[in-house]
């Protein structure tokens, strides 16, 4: 100890005689019992090590740097500090020196944290270099940095010294299939390696080469087809990758053929047709369970066309799936099974049990699997048969996973617009039984989706509102935190849509049940204005029920067809009211609706007298205190409720009797109106795209003034517009009515604004033709035409093949779907391709293309060989091909053509199109020596920093897979 | 490919750890925590007698190939997250052995049962290296770990499953370090000095 404070300012000559060795450190870090302690330990060992990494003894230095290395990779500490120290250590001539240098940089380097590894650019190359005194032990560390660290520029600059080893003849060279791995990487970070790298990869999978060579290769090859975007550069290996899957006896190698196979056939049927008896061989014949497990994966993802193979692979997956000793095999089997996807359903048939147990089974990762192969299954056939019994299952399954199944149910079913749902009475229902679930932790989406259904489809209301009640009337609930997002959608249901109630003084009641204290301030806003349209709702009712009785007293020969006289009058008063032709057809659906429920509310009498002044005082006392309410948004809605009751008190409704002269009361009669036109107004789903369709004024430029924003941002990435977010779709009682105070006909209004301000609106002829017409919240003067449109809306059942279950359905209700983008999960957004991975892919077709000549690869086309010989002399045939492919790949990125190149004669033509190439070409004619192409290789290469773009062009196949 | 390999023992603390992707110091500290008990207590939470994958895309993050290294893509294809097809299937296979876990997280380009021989591959040449391998023996053997673990993978990459060949190849370099330093390497070690 004395020692060591003594040192702490100059290494002593003690000091570096008794360094400690990492064998030390790691003795002392075990020994400190506590975290303080071993935190102190490490403090002082990091100490030591910056004094004795500066050393100019190299041996001192390397156990420096080897015990930091130790620190850096188990403690987690950063040594980016060290980085030149290390690269110090690489040119010592002692072996672990540079080896421990090595895997120093290995851990720590890489071009986001330090940028010295360029200074290593000539050590490395001297290590990389075939001579007898570079032992394997050296390159092979240097070809390990390089493929885990090299920046682009680096790879670029040492992918010429692979090449040695890439294509080292000798049978047993231990540094070959590392090569391979590290040209592998070269490629990926700088795809302008391809024309130096590609052609020996591919040589390495040979026959002759190594097996481990052979297996590294085809590992690369695997991992470059399944990263790219598009895969169709690697056809051309196909018949090599081919005679690999027939003849290699390695499974390792097999499975990598066999992925690559998978990427493939999707691309070429021809493909497929031939890989299809190899893997059903191996599939009867192999012992390799992992072999057997990749083949499945194989025909389940790319050959699904091939019924036999199925079938096999069907068979061999249930073997899988029914192992009861090994829940790996269980697993995989599952995941099998999953890829399917229902329109095999039937093979899920026959596990059925299994998987329902697997359900069950103590690992999640199996159980997690059988929920996902359920959810893969669905269809509207079995959708409801299955979500029951999900349902059911998670109440006694475990709150995590219940929460899952949850999950995964809300989220399969409301896909695409609740595309698999066809009985929305049951989907209501199901909805309101899940929050039963005693684990219940969904809140948020049970009540987007209970008002999503309420607002798109019309058929599943009465049932809406009848699970709005039960969860409403249930005082055991409020208490429950996960629950009030569900209670409060339950609210907004059960006033919006209160003309389907059977009993709304029910509604009023549950709604102001005394436990409601227990709910937040936000949900409880929504209850009191739930409160506000039921009692509106049912005061209507109410005088219109009296109104209709006089009618019936008055009009003694109109007995039967009283309600509907009523309806019509009261179209024909609104349409006076109403300048507007377009909304009165719109009021008029909603009369009718009015009409229909009208006659219902006679058959019950629910809303008596009494019942009503009941309602009346009942709302009194127990919003009255909450107009007192420290919140704002209570407190407002409760004043609103109190006025409300106020107006209607001050009508002296209760006075009115039978045989009073109450159509003559003028006072009533505009109530009646004013609160009617306050509500009948339907609300809509609006479409994401909504703001989209808003066309810019012409004297509006929106960018010029957020240009600036951009400046301030800095981040190109970040597009300001985008990052701001509407909520168009807050359903709570803000949008949902207007204070009737101030909804005096609030149409005439809009209409008059519209005329000012039409710049603003959307336009009303122009989306004629997409169905987004209905309910049209938030566009209310558009033409409301439901009725003729339904064809479009109605989606109709994708899978109509499937066979219906005997059980008697009803007909899928309609669906409000607004357009393209409403409702689509982001996953069907993805776009189409682009150019990133191409980058690389394009340089491989590049290189392929070259390869072409190659007689081991090549079988070339009758008709490119005649448009050759044509051009050339058939001695510099093959020189020149290449010229002209690379000036082709010039031509089609200078000119920004995306369109396929179809097949090579038809480069000529548009080579021939272009001065410049053509003049490349010409070049091309004058020297055809080696060195000439060298030269316009490297050009090539330069150039091929812009961004390659192009686009897949038919491949050429060989005879071979004809 | 291989994205990781972690040998931690039963409490968490890691004993092995390779990156075969970039991760700076904090990142890997927080992955390896995850792995043990991420959320749904990932390893420390999996009870013997069952299977040997985890899904591990929700520590690991989306696959986006090697180009993790090509810096200026990553950002433009993680905002266009359109890799959907590279993104499912980072996997994590273990297995629990004594006190130890050995873990491979790898992506799609892997065959999961061939993964579970891999690790019995690493597991017989640690057992055949160390004669009766134990956690002890990783812990002092820092080095050696490493030089094992490369033989076998490389850059990610698979590149040897006989565990004899490994062995041997690991045999030779030491014998070669042993000669090359004709003193030898860790000469001032004082080990009781400062061990106590």
């Amino acid at each position: 100890m004395a020692a060591t404070a003594a040192s702490s300012s100059s290494p002593s000559l003690i000091d570096t005689l008794f360094q400690r060795s990492l064998d030390d450190v790691i003795r002392v870090l075990r020994s400190s019992s506590s975290a303080a302690l071993e935190a102190a330990a490490i403090a002082r060992a990091l100490d030591e090590i910056r004094r004795e990494i500066r050393s100019p003894d190299l041996d001192t230095k390397a156990v420096a740097l080897q015990k930091l290395t130790y620190l850096a990779s188990l403690h987690h500490f950063d040594m980016s500090w060290a980085a030149f120290h290390a690269l110090e250590l690489l040119p010592s001539t002692s072996l672990p020196h540079p080896r421990a240098a090595y895997l120093a940089a290995s851990v720590s380097f890489h071009p986001s944290s330090t940028d010295l590894l360029p200074l290593a650019t000539h050590q490395l190359r001297k290590h990389l270099a075939p001579s007898p005194s570079n032992s394997p032990a050296l390159a092979a560390p240097a070809l390990h940095l390089l493929a885990l660290a090299s920046s682009p520029d680096l790879a670029g600059h040492l992918a010429p010294d692979l090449l040695p080893i890439l294509s080292s003849q000798s049978s047993s060279n231990p540094l070959r299939p590392k090569a391979v791995a590290t040209a592998l990487r070269a490629l990926a970070v700088c795809p302008d390696t391809a024309p130096v790298l590609f052609k020996p990869l591919v040589e390495c999978l040979s026959l002759s080469s190594d097996p481990r060579a052979v297996s590294a290769a085809i590992g690369a090859f695997c991992e470059l087809a399944l990263a790219a975007s598009d895969p169709s550069p690697y056809i051309p290996l196909a018949p090599e990758f081919y005679r690999l899957l027939v003849d290699s006896r390695n499974n390792w190698v097999t499975i990598k053929v066999l992925k690559i196979f998978a990427r493939l056939a999707p691309l070429e049927p021809r493909v497929a047709a031939r890989i299809v008896d190899p893997v059903c061989q191996l599939l009867r014949r192999s012992t390799a369970k992992s072999l057997v497990f990749e083949c499945i994966r194989t025909v389940f993802s790319s050959l699904l066309d091939h019924d036999a193979a199925v079938r096999l692979a069907v068979d061999k997956t249930k073997e899988f799936v029914a192992s009861d000793d090994d829940p790996n095999l269980r697993y995989l089997g599952l995941q099998a099974l999953t890829m399917l996807g229902p329109a095999h359903s039937w093979a899920v048939e026959d596990s059925r049990e299994v998987v329902i147990q697997s359900l069950n089974d103590t690992d999640t990762s199996i159980r997690r699997e059988a929920l996902r192969l359920e959810m893969g299954m669905l269809s509207d056939s079995n959708v409801v048969d299955i979500c029951n019994m999900l349902i059911k299952y998670a109440i006694k399954s475990d709150p995590e996973f219940a929460n899952e199944i949850l999950d995964a149910v809300l989220a399969t079913c409301g896909r695409n617009v609740y595309e698999l749902i066809v009985d929305f009475d049951w989907y209501v229902s199901l909805l309101g039984e899940m929050v039963r679930n005693p684990h219940f932790a969904k809140g948020d989406e049970i009540e987007r989706q209970l008002v999503d259904v309420g607002l798109r489809v019309r058929d599943a209301r009465p049932e809406l509102i009848r699970v709005a009640r039960n969860l409403l009337i249930d005082p055991a609930l409020l208490g429950n935190p996960f629950l009030c997002r569900v209670l409060s959608a339950a609210a907004w249901v059960s006033g919006e849509y209160v003309e389907f109630s059977r009993n709304p003084l029910e509604l009023v009641e549950a709604l102001l049940q005394p436990r409601t204290n227990l709910l937040p301030p936000f949900v409880r806003a929504v209850y009191v204005q739930a409160v506000f349209k039921i009692l509106a709702y049912s005061f209507i009712s109410f005088i219109k029920q009296i109104q209709a009785g006089e009618l019936l007293e008055i009009g003694n020969s109109f007995i039967q067809r009283g309600g509907k006289q009523e309806g019509s009058d009261l179209v024909a008063a609104k349409s006076s009211s109403d300048q507007n032709n377009a909304f009165a057809i719109g009021d008029g659906v909603a009369t009718d609706d009015k009409a229909i429920l009208f006659d219902s509310i006679e058959k019950q009498e629910t809303f008596k007298h009494e019942s009503i002044s009941c309602l009346l005082n009942l709302i009194e006392t127990v919003v009255g205190p909450l107009s007192e309410c420290g919140e704002v948004e209570v407190q407002e809605r409760a004043r609103n409720v109190l006025g409300l009751i106020l107006i209607i008190r001050e009508t002296q409704f209760w006075n009115i009797e039978e045989g009073h002269e109450l159509t003559r009361d003028d006072k009533i009669t505009k109530m009646v109106e004013l609160m009617e036109s306050a509500f009948s107004e339907e609300l809509g789903p609006v479409s994401t795209n909504a703001q989209k369709r808003v066309s810019v004024p012409e004297a509006l430029i929106l960018n010029e003034n957020l240009s600036d924003l951009l400046d301030i941002l800095g981040d190109d990435d970040i597009n300001p517009c985008a990052s701001v977010s509407f909520s168009f779709r807050n359903h709570h009682s803000t949008e949902t009515n207007q204070d009737s105070a101030t909804a005096i006909e609030p149409n005439s209004f809009l209409a008059e604004h519209r005329k000012r301000h039409g710049l603003y609106y959307l336009h009303m002829d122009k989306d004629k033709s997409e169905s987004n017409d209905y309910p049209c919240a938030n566009e209310p003067l558009l033409p409301v035409s439901h009725g003729e449109d339904t064809e479009d809306i109605v989606k109709l059942p994708a899978q109509s093949l499937i066979p219906e279950k005997a059980k008697p359905t009803k007909p899928r209700p309609l669906v409000i779907r607004l357009d393209e983008g409403d409702g689509v999960s982001s996953s069907n957004l993805t776009t189409a391709k682009e150019s990133k991975g191409d980058l690389l892919s394009g340089a491989i077709r590049d290189v392929l293309l070259r390869n072409e000549k190659k007689p081991s690869l090549t079988h070339k086309t009758s008709l490119d060989r005649t448009s050759q010989r044509r051009e050339n002399g058939a001695s510099e045939n093959s020189e020149l091909i290449s010229q002209q492919k690379e000036s082709n790949s010039f031509g089609d990125r200078e000119h920004g053509n995306s369109s396929s190149r179809k097949g090579r004669h038809h480069h000529k033509e548009r080579i021939e199109s272009s001065g410049q190439n053509r003049d490349n070409e010409e070049k091309s004619h004058r020297h055809s020596t080696k060195s000439s192409r060298h030269h316009r290789r490297h050009k090539h290469r330069q150039r091929g920093d812009a961004p390659l773009d192009i686009a897949p062009q038919s491949p050429v196949i060989q005879d071979f897979l004809l | 490919m291989i994205r990781a390999v972690i040998v931690m023992n039963t409490q968490g603390k890691p004993r092995l750890l390779k990156f075969y992707e970039f991760q700076p110091p904090e990142k890997q500290q927080e992955l390896t925590r995850s792995v043990f008990a991420g959320q749904g207590a990932l390893l420390s939470g999996r009870p013997d007698n069952v299977s040997n994958f985890v899904e591990a895309d929700a520590i690991f993050g989306p696959v986006i190939f090697s180009s993790l290294l090509f810096v200026s893509f990553v950002a433009e294809i993680t905002k266009k997250k359109k890799q959907e097809e590279f993104k499912e299937g980072t996997r994590l296979v273990y297995k629990h052995l004594a006190t130890l876990y050995f873990v491979f997280v790898f992506d799609s380009c892997e065959n999961e049962l061939a993964m579970l021989d891999l690790i019995q591959v690493l597991v017989e040449t640690l057992d055949r290296c160390f004669k009766n391998v134990c956690e002890l023996d990783i812990v002092f053997n820092f080095n050696k770990m490493h030089t094992i673990l490369d033989e076998i993978i490389f850059g990610g990459q698979v590149l040897e499953t006989s565990s004899e060949r490994v062995l041997k190849a690991v045999e030779e370099i030491s014998r070669l370090e042993k000669s090359s330093s004709s003193v030898s390497f860790v000469p001032k070690s004082v080990s009781g000095r400062f061990g106590r």
